[in-house]
């Protein structure tokens, strides 16, 4: 089970790092959301992978029943989810008001704070 | 296991910890309710940040005096509580960015277009400080994810504020690139708790010594790609220059005083508290990228024509400096790196506040059509010109006491090792002072001394300057007064600074009072 979930979460990062290293803004968006997915992934195996016991004590137990799934990975992923997501809404916000304002969504045509061609190093003194 | 539970209620004192978090987080929340009532909302924010330096200062003597400080939340002790820590280095960073908050509050009444205020620009500079309040203070390496991505968002909406296209640019590289780095970040955390099943800090300073090196270099190998990004380090710091300049000037130096420090406070964190032996490992590539970093900032900002741009370079030159420190990862090179990030603080922020007087006074944002201020305005001409002494490191400012503890750390490490890399990075340092004097000498002649445009023929005066309004010379030029005063006095008097220092590369180098604050010493199971 490990091994698959690994292999699934280096899939992920391959796929992200192929959408990243694109110029358009939406496909580098995709790419952002597959690669948070396969952090998500791998803290999922960096924790435990087991028997899906929930990790509840029972009344007057000191521990669970079971070999029971670790809470932590899945608590630490469901914040970075949140995050992520509200990062993810943020920046396709963001991304539209550019194509629509600078009308590009290719970054290699984003040049406004670094014209191309700009001005040459000061010559005096 | 009723040991995991606390049975005790908090000392009244250590609630300090939270207190400059929780108030900012607050005061954030109230100023949106209060989104309507805007003559409200300065005066709310002012007071809240006020409130929040004072309590920072009340934090900052405590921990002076009793050593760390920590807090556990939610009654379950650590490693399994999220807990707040405040070490003297937290702190005292923590109390130089409120302090800068403050500044720029009253500074950003000169000249925020009404928009800017209606967008909500209070709310957004209070969550940022929480942010960065909440990065120096929190005692868990998850939690320290949790504020980089408050401060982040809180970043991205000052930068993109007013939505001019020039904005839409910059947002869009720094959001980017910024997000790719804290994604990172989270990586490195999925495998650090995949390997020593903590993520506390004081418990992993405990369980990596007994972990595999080679295993935990990698681990902080992708720290330091994640926070070297943060920090804008010599590889990855295209996004800097290419957004800093972007907002307004009050933004830019907000920015610029505090986002990259918190990169810089986590590498010296993570590396050289946390996992020691990776540093150790690491140090090579460390020093490789200070030398890059230290190099090629000062020399983008001398062939670099727009004001706020160059100053961008340098904010990367002075990261160089501190990564330097880290490097070296002795006493002195970490007391550099310590004292270097509380200069930076205020010189470039001070640097970033003229910058935008400057802007206003001329109307210009190219140092080429700038030219013949000194005529004109003697007093900005004078704080650029202690500033710039300060950033460049001449002895009698600021900048000279880091440069020189930083000096030091590599003279002692070529000294006892024969270490090149220690070497390098001296010759680095001094090859980073020259340079800065360089960049900044010719901008402040360039904008000052010269008496017109680039390229004019005439000696005569540069007819496009505006005369300062009263408001914007009483603000502006005040607030920027009085950090140069600042940035003055601890220079001329370094003791407070020095002594910090010493502290700071201390507490860092022998974690055992920090670990015993959290309650972990002798606790392991």
């Amino acid at each position: 089970m490990d091994h698959v979930i690994a292999a699934l979460s280096g899939v992920f990062f391959t796929a992200a790092i192929y959408l990243l290293l694109s110029r358009a803004l939406i496909r580098m968006l995709l790419g952002m959301v597959l690669l948070g997915n396969a952090v998500n992934l791998l803290i999922l195996v960096a924790g435990r992978l087991g028997r899906i016991v929930p990790p509840i004590a029972l009344d007057g137990a000191r521990a669970p029943l079971a070999e029971a799934a670790n809470p932590l990975p899945q608590a630490l992923i469901l914040t970075a989810i949140v995050i992520g997501f509200a990062m993810f809404a943020f920046l396709l916000v963001l991304a539209y008001r550019a194509y629509q304002s600078l009308e590009a969504d290719d970054t290699d045509r984003m040049r406004i704070t670094e014209p191309r061609g700009g001005p040459q190093p000061p010559m005096s003194y | 296991m009723s040991g995991a539970m606390q049975d005790f209620a908090t000392h009244p004192g250590d609630w300090l910890v939270i207190l400059p978090v929780v108030l900012a987080l607050l005061g954030g929340a109230v100023l949106l309710m209060l989104r309507e009532a805007r003559a409200a909302q300065f005066w709310l924010a002012l007071g809240t940040v006020a409130v929040i330096f004072v309590s920072d200062i009340a934090l900052a003597l405590r921990v002076s005096e009793t050593g760390p400080v920590a807090m556990t939340m939610g009654r379950w002790l650590p490693p399994f509580g999220i807990s707040f820590v405040a070490d003297l280095t937290g702190a005292v960073f923590a109390l130089a960015a409120a302090g800068v908050t403050l500044l720029l509050l009253v500074y950003l009444r000169m000249d925020m277009p009404d928009r800017a205020r209606r967008d909500g620009v209070y709310p957004l500079i209070l969550l940022l400080l929480a942010g960065v309040s909440g990065s120096f203070l929190t005692g868990d390496l998850f939690n320290l994810y949790v504020w980089f991505e408050v401060m982040l968002i809180a970043s991205f909406g000052l930068m993109v504020l007013g939505g001019r296209n020039i904005q839409l640019d910059g947002t869009i590289k720094y959001g980017f690139l910024n997000f790719l780095a804290t994604t990172f970040f989270l990586a490195a955390l999925g495998l650090l708790y995949g390997t020593l099943g903590t993520l506390n800090m004081a418990d992993i300073v405990g369980r990596a010594a007994e972990a595999s090196p080679a295993v935990l270099a990698s681990i902080a190998a992708l720290l330091l790609l994640a926070f070297g990004m943060k920090a804008a380090a010599f590889p990855v710091n295209a996004w800097l220059p290419a957004s800093y300049h972007a907002p307004p000037p009050a933004i830019s130096a907000l920015m610029a005083g505090l986002l990259t420090k918190v990169g810089v406070y986590a590498l010296l964190r993570a590396l050289v508290m946390l996992l020691p032996a990776s540093r150790d490992l690491l140090a090579p590539v460390l020093a490789l990228v200070a030398i890059g970093t230290l190099i090629l900032g000062p020399l983008g900002a001398i062939a670099e024509t727009n004001l706020r741009r160059a100053l961008g370079f340098l904010v990367i030159g002075g990261i160089g400096a501190t990564i330097a420190g880290v490097a070296l990862g002795n006493a002195a090179g970490l007391a550099g790196s310590a004292t270097y990030v509380l200069h930076a603080m205020l010189t470039i922020t001070g640097l970033y506040l003229v910058a935008g007087l400057l802007e206003a006074l001329t109307g210009e944002t190219d140092t080429r059509r700038m030219g013949g201020i000194y005529a004109v305005a003697s007093l900005p001409s004078v704080l650029f010109f202690v500033l710039m002494l300060a950033v460049a490191g001449v002895p009698p400012f600021l900048g000279f006491w880091p440069k020189l503890l930083l000096v030091q750390g590599g003279i002692e490490g070529w000294g006892f090792g024969r270490d090149g890399w220690a070497l390098a990075l001296w010759i680095a340092v001094l090859g980073n002072a020259l340079l800065t004097l360089i960049a900044v000498s010719r901008l402040w002649a360039h904008i000052f001394w010269r008496p017109g445009h680039e390229a004019a023929t005439t000696e005569a005066p540069n007819p496009d300057l505006k005369p300062l309004a009263p408001r914007v010379r009483r603000l502006g030029l005040g607030t920027a007064g009085v950090l140069t005063l600042v940035v003055l006095l601890l220079g001329v008097w370094p003791e407070p600074l020095l002594g910090f220092g010493r502290e700071a590369a201390a507490g860092l180098l022998q974690p055992a009072n920090y670990v015993a604050a959290t309650g972990l010493a002798g606790a392991a199971p």
